[in-house]
């Protein structure tokens, strides 16, 4: 299963790549896209990614939190334009106990918004648009091109 | 005498770079290509590029990947090498 999709992302598909008859816990994690972000009001995102960075990057991240925790991962962002309420990314966790299955999951999430290579362009609800940046004051920065159709 | 061009001391490597999000839009293309010497490393090209029109605004200290690795400036690059100039990343 790949990593990144710009097709809509279903839990469910995540969820049966890691479940085993020794699994008795399974953790998820769903990114939602947001109406609002700084007080700004959000309509409509599309995120752009360093496609094969991307998915190596996801690769270890997975390949880590398996070997951290005895679990299996599976984890999927979508790449694209997205509306409110989209799936933004997901995460499954299995193992034998909730506890590993939990922390591999937060794991994942906290790692893949740290490393991966992915960028989200947000369209306000007067026209502008800006890139999400967690390093810059008040968190965006402005788009200087509006995003192809 | 077998003489390798790329290896000659004066020899200049063509470099290509990606660019993405707001690093794409100050220089106004998805992707450049500078030329750097022989021997030089990453922070030859992020000066090459930021030579470039628009290129004044990156800044000074990029993430930067040579394939799909996070590399340090002092990373030396060789013919063929792509890299990338990353933005602070907003995934999830």
């Amino acid at each position: 299963m790949r990593h990144l999709t710009s097709e809509p992302i279903l839990l469910d598909p995540l969820i049966q790549a890691v479940l085993s008859p020794s699994r008795g816990g399974v953790a998820t994690f769903l990114g939602t896209v947001r109406d609002h972000h700084a007080g700004r009001t959000v309509v409509e995102l599309g995120y752009e990614a360093y496609g094969p960075m991307a998915e190596a990057e996801c690769s270890r991240i997975v390949a880590e939190a398996e070997s951290r925790w005895p679990v299996r991962v599976a984890v999927q962002h979508r790449v694209g334009k997205l509306v409110i309420g989209d799936t933004a990314v997901a995460i499954a966790a299995a193992g034998a106990h909730r506890g590993e299955a939990f922390e591999a999951c937060r794991y994942v999430i906290e790692e893949l918004k740290r490393r991966v290579p992915i960028w989200k362009r947000e369209r306000y609800s007067d026209g502008s648009e800006a890139w999400v940046d967690p390093t810059a004051p008040g968190g965006t920065v402005p788009a200087m091109t509006r995003a192809a159709e | 005498m077998l003489i390798i061009p790329e290896m000659a001391e004066n020899a200049v490597l063509p470099v290509r770079v990606h660019l993405f999000a707001r690093y794409a839009e100050l220089l106004g293309a998805s992707q450049v290509t500078v030329r750097v010497s022989a021997g030089g490393t990453v922070a030859d090209v992020v000066d090459g590029v930021r030579a470039l029109p628009g290129g004044a605004r990156l800044p000074e200290r990029m993430l930067v990947a040579c394939g799909v690795d996070q590399v340090r400036y002092d990373h030396p690059v060789r013919a063929d090498d792509e890299l990338a100039f990353l933005p602070p990343m907003s995934g999830g």
